[in-house]
């Protein structure tokens, strides 16, 4: 058993060793907040969601595609198949007709999210220079991405209210975003969100924080829609091994008996 | 039936003789798990490999797309995927848990200096393996990462740089590269598979090592390979697996870099660029020396000390246990290979340099200059009369 121990020890410092190479950066970190989806158990919570998708379809998608999704996915996130196809009755996406010439057509559930721009290089040159990045994998694709986007979303500091200092050691000028978590400080992206900006349908107040927290829980979502049945079959996994060590050992153990 | 197969072809009666009846020290640890368990990761590996291959798409503009379809529309393919993913790093565990157990009780010696060499034969394989799957899903670290090992062969003098273009399949890490990492990292597990049966016919001719280091001398001092092993690695791989299925489930990314989930952009180079987590004290000692072609012979010189290490310890005693110095020397070399492993996972920069090139010098220092020495000067504890003997003590204390 001690001997176990020493092995897991090794084990967790050939881990820990992992954990550094992600831990790296000069900003410094964004605040921690309790999401929904973290820890075994978490689930999404589906109402943010849902409001989060608002929150994309109304603000974000203007510059940021979501090209991984198709609309059918949004049944994942409690709606019905009816409520989808509500939801994107007003979208057109391009398409081909039976001559071949370029229509845009209304589009299907099974149609990926609709990309707001025609191709990367049109996104680039709408966006000085640098198309918006695809926001399928973004909260995957950012070290403790639930919280730096939501620090990323309310960070901003407008350029009064910035010290002098600060001012100074960045560069920054009138015309510059200044937020608090992006690295380098000067973030292309103007503040996307402000109280008020979306007009909730369920009632919910509609502050900045709320609006964040919403399209953050969504974008989550977005990242593994299969979050919740990974846990679900990892805790039925997990269990069953456990009782099979349990048997083994016991087995083990009978078997060994007249040896010890 | 089964006897007119076997007198055709024996393969009842190895299976009988090799895994049954097959004589083995009576006095394992739980270190001799490991083995098995990196067998078990293998086949593990293969397995999902096999299955994710049937969906995956080699073409730099597909490639990121593929995966994430993968996980996202194919039915439980983020299972074998998040499987994959971390069977890579807990074959790694297995193996290097594997490598310090055959280190700590002398497994190298006499007469296993092959079985030895074959072993780390696997582990170069395993490597070069490893990081060719990394770049498979075309992310950011995939691309960056095949640029600067691949780039590491021009440091070689003269012939450099058209080693490189002939490795790449162009002048850049391209859809060539892509198509040819993605054959390899088909075939070598395969080739995996092939040496680690010789590993097994060369570890049968002998036996395996046994945490007293000194050999069996009779049938008190061994027990069958069945039940007695089968039962005792049956249960070690079910407390694997558990470890294993907990970062499975529960953080599938944790050991991945969050930046492999952005497209790979030629155009655009990470912050810090690290390979996965098995490859970083290499990749300290790649960098602590301040010349190219030095650090690359420095990192490849850290593999090749290991296939002479048969002949660079000169104690005639196996087992740690009995001696007294090299015990800790041993374990200092561990505490050396995880600061190696900080250094490799931090930028270049600060105390991390001096602090890589001192656990570099010290690295080579254990294997060189140390285990040489060491063997000669060290005065061994009394080795036991028999493993019998060793054990029937050990009880009584």
């Amino acid at each position: 058993m001690r001997k176990l121990l020493v092995t897991g020890a090794i084990a967790l410092a050939a881990l820990a060793t992992g954990a550094v190479a992600i831990a790296a950066g000069t900003t410094e970190p964004p605040p921690q907040r309790k999401w929904h989806f973290q820890g075994p158990f978490g689930t999404y919570d589906r109402a943010a969601a849902q409001r989060g998708y608002q929150v994309y379809h109304d603000v974000c998608a203007a510059c940021h595609s979501l090209q991984l999704l198709a609309y059918r996915n949004l049944m994942e996130l409690g709606l019905t198949e009816n409520q989808v196809k509500d939801l994107i009755k007003d979208i057109t996406v391009p398409d081909l007709n039976d001559d071949g010439q370029p229509v845009d057509r209304p589009a299907r559930l099974s149609d990926r999210f609709k990309k707001p721009f025609p191709n990367q290089a049109a996104a680039a040159a709408a966006n000085n220079g640098k198309a918006p990045p695809d926001l399928s994998v973004i909260v995957k694709a950012r070290t403790d991405g639930p919280n730096y986007l939501h620090g990323l979303l309310t960070g901003y500091v407008p350029y009064d209210k910035l010290t002098p200092e600060q001012i100074k050691e960045f560069a920054v000028t009138k015309d510059d975003n200044f937020n608090k978590y992006f690295p380098g400080h000067k973030i292309a992206m103007a503040p996307p969100l402000a109280d008020d900006k979306v007009a909730y349908t369920d009632g919910t107040k509609s502050t900045l924080d709320q609006q964040s927290s919403d399209v953050v829980e969504f974008l989550a979502w977005a990242s593994e829609p299969h979050m919740e049945d990974r846990k679900r079959t990892g805790v039925r996994v997990i269990l069953f091994l456990l009782a099979l060590a349990g048997f083994m050992y016991a087995v083990k153990r009978m078997v060994w008996s007249d040896k010890h | 039936m089964i006897a007119w197969i076997d007198h055709r072809l024996p393969i009842f009666s190895y299976i009988e003789k090799e895994y049954h009846t097959f004589p083995t020290p009576r006095n394992f640890n739980y270190f001799w798990n490991f083995g098995a368990i990196a067998t078990v990761m293998l086949v593990l590996m293969i397995a999902t490999g096999v299955v994710l291959a049937t969906n995956y798409t080699p073409h730099v503009l597909m490639a990121f797309d593929s995966v994430e379809r993968i996980d996202r529309d194919v039915p439980q393919g983020w299972l074998i995927r998040d499987l994959h993913m971390n069977g890579a790093s807990f074959f790694f565990i297995a193996v290097y848990i594997h490598i310090f157990r055959g280190m700590y009780y002398g497994s190298y010696k006499a007469p296993r200096e092959l079985l030895w060499i074959l072993g780390v034969v696997i582990f170069l394989l395993m490597m070069a393996t490893a990081f060719m799957g990394y770049v498979l899903p075309w992310g950011q670290m995939s691309f960056w990462g095949a640029t600067v090992i691949t780039n590491l062969f021009s440091a070689i003098p003269v012939v450099g740089d058209a080693i490189v273009t002939w490795l790449w399949g162009g002048f850049a890490v391209d859809n060539p590269t892509l198509n040819r990492f993605f054959a390899l990292h088909y075939l070598l597990p395969f080739i995996i598979v092939a040496v680690v049966a010789l590993h097994v016919v060369a570890l049968h001719i002998h036996g395996s090592n046994n945490p007293t280091g000194i050999d069996p001398k009779g049938p008190q001092d061994t027990v069958p390979f069945h039940p007695y092993y089968t039962m005792k690695d049956g249960f070690g791989v079910v407390v694997f697996l558990i470890v294993y299925a907990g970062f499975v489930f529960f953080a599938p990314d944790y050991m991945g870099h969050p930046d492999n989930y952005i497209p790979a952009d030629p155009l655009v180079t990470p912050a810090h660029i690290v390979p996965e987590w098995y490859f970083l004290p290499f990749y300290a000692i790649l960098r602590a020396i301040p010349d190219k072609l030095g650090g690359v012979l420095a990192m490849f010189g850290a593999i090749a000390v290991l296939f002479v290490l048969p002949w660079l310890d000169t104690s005639r005693v196996r087992s740690a246990t009995f001696r007294p110095i090299y015990k800790w020397f041993m374990m200092l070399l561990v505490v050396d290979v995880v600061i190696l492993g900080f250094c490799g996972a931090n930028p270049p920069e600060g105390f991390w340099v001096p602090l890589s090139q001192l656990a570099t010098l010290y690295y080579f220092f254990h294997f060189l200059i140390l285990l040489p020495v060491l063997g000669k000067i060290e005065r061994p504890l009394p080795l036991p009369p028999s493993i019998a003997d060793a054990v029937l003590k050990k009880k009584a204390v």
